[in-house]
């Protein structure tokens, strides 16, 4: 499938508001994107011609934000009224190998959906994990490196090489990635034997670091997680605010090139080109 | 009509940050002998159900899909 065929969805409800440079950079890369909003999709209170497919789509994207307000937990209510509408839709896009992105609140999203990790199955009746509120008990918002520990399983890193390091923003209060407590390890375990983890918060020499360099106290360092499959992805920092080298913090100071999120959407668009 | 009470508080264990940093703002008041100092959510749900019990069912199903998540949470209900 060639770019210009692809359509992408980045779905919204109030309170998002990343979804102009997740849509711009899929534009960029000469994709249909296309801004809808939950309500399009689950066909409630909206016009007819409004109405929405998620199944005419080839990329259902998640952008950040602080959809209703983060009222109750990050991502949650999102995630209950996409759960309680959409659910079979969801499991049929996932299904056919269709990729889904969560970035930031996108991510919380996913999470509380259940369809990551998504451990067995793909899509988990109650949430399997949760991103709690940082260790700092605040709002983090510094650029972060992530080094890329996916061997492989995920869509949306292909394009990026083993252990290389990319700057990618972070800007959350709740991006510590838990587990119950009880089987975090093995979980853990689980999720490396499955090549589930793709991106970890690392200081600059590519080692596990503490904070600031992992803002929030996640567990192992984790940034991003995939599931089984590696088309749904799910990860804390924004790819989608370092799509050029000028929005990078350092731009003055580092060699030309494109911005480190990049690679994130190109690789999403060649695992389309090959698979669907 | 009745009303339930939902209690929704991190399980044992579970780091509290905004506990944590109240139990230190109060200490710098001045406040001595804390102890601990944990946040708990609660909810109150105003409901028009003839039969407490159905209510508590219907409750209980909130807290499943919205109001906690199991990974972190315990809830209690309380019907008033």
């Amino acid at each position: 499938m060639k770019a210009s065929q692809v359509k992408v969805c980045v779905l919204r409800i109030e309170g998002t508001n990343c979804e102009e440079e997740s849509f711009a950079a899929f534009k960029r890369l000469g994709t249909r994107p296309e801004k809808v909003h939950l309500k399009q999709l689950t066909g409630t209170d909206v016009a007819h011609e409004e109405k929405r497919n998620l199944s005419d789509y080839q990329i259902l994207v998640l952008p950040g934000g602080f959809s209703a307000g983060d009222y109750v937990r990050a991502g949650a209510i999102f995630a209950a009224r996409m759960k309680s509408k959409l659910s079979k839709d969801l499991v049929g896009f996932v299904k056919s190998g269709k990729p889904i992105l969560g970035i930031c609140n996108g991510f919380q999203i996913l999470v509380e959906t259940g369809l990551l990790p998504a451990m067995s199955g793909v899509m988990s009746e109650v949430p399997e994990a949760v991103l709690g509120t940082n260790d700092s008990g605040r709002f983090e918002c510094r650029p972060t490196l992530l080094r890329k520990v996916n061997k492989g399983s995920c869509a949306f890193t292909s394009r990026i090489s083993p252990d290389k390091i990319s700057l990618i923003p972070s800007a959350h209060a709740e991006g510590k990635l838990m587990f119950p407590l009880e089987k975090a390890k093995k979980i853990v375990r689980e999720l490396e034997d499955n090549d589930q983890i793709v991106f970890k918060y690392v200081d600059p020499e590519g080692n596990l670091a503490g904070y600031p360099w992992c803002p929030n106290g996640s567990t192992d360092n984790i940034a991003g997680i995939c599931n089984r499959e590696g088309n749904v992805f799910g990860l804390m920092p924004h790819p989608e605010r370092v799509f050029f080298r000028f929005t990078h913090p350092d731009w003055t100071r580092s060699p030309d090139g494109p911005g480190d999120g990049k690679a994130v959407f190109e690789s999403v668009l060649e695992y389309v080109a090959k698979k669907l | 009509m009745v009303i339930a009470e939902v209690r929704v508080e991190l399980k044992k264990g579970v780091a509290d940050p905004e506990g944590k940093n109240t139990l230190k703002a109060l200490e710098l008041l001045g406040f001595e002998g804390l102890k601990d100092v944990k946040t708990v959510k609660v909810f109150d749900i105003v409901m028009d159900d003839k039969s407490p019990g159905e209510a508590e069912k219907r409750v209980d199903e909130m807290c499943r899909r919205l109001l906690a998540n199991p990974v972190i949470h315990n809830y209690s209900i309380k019907m008033k």
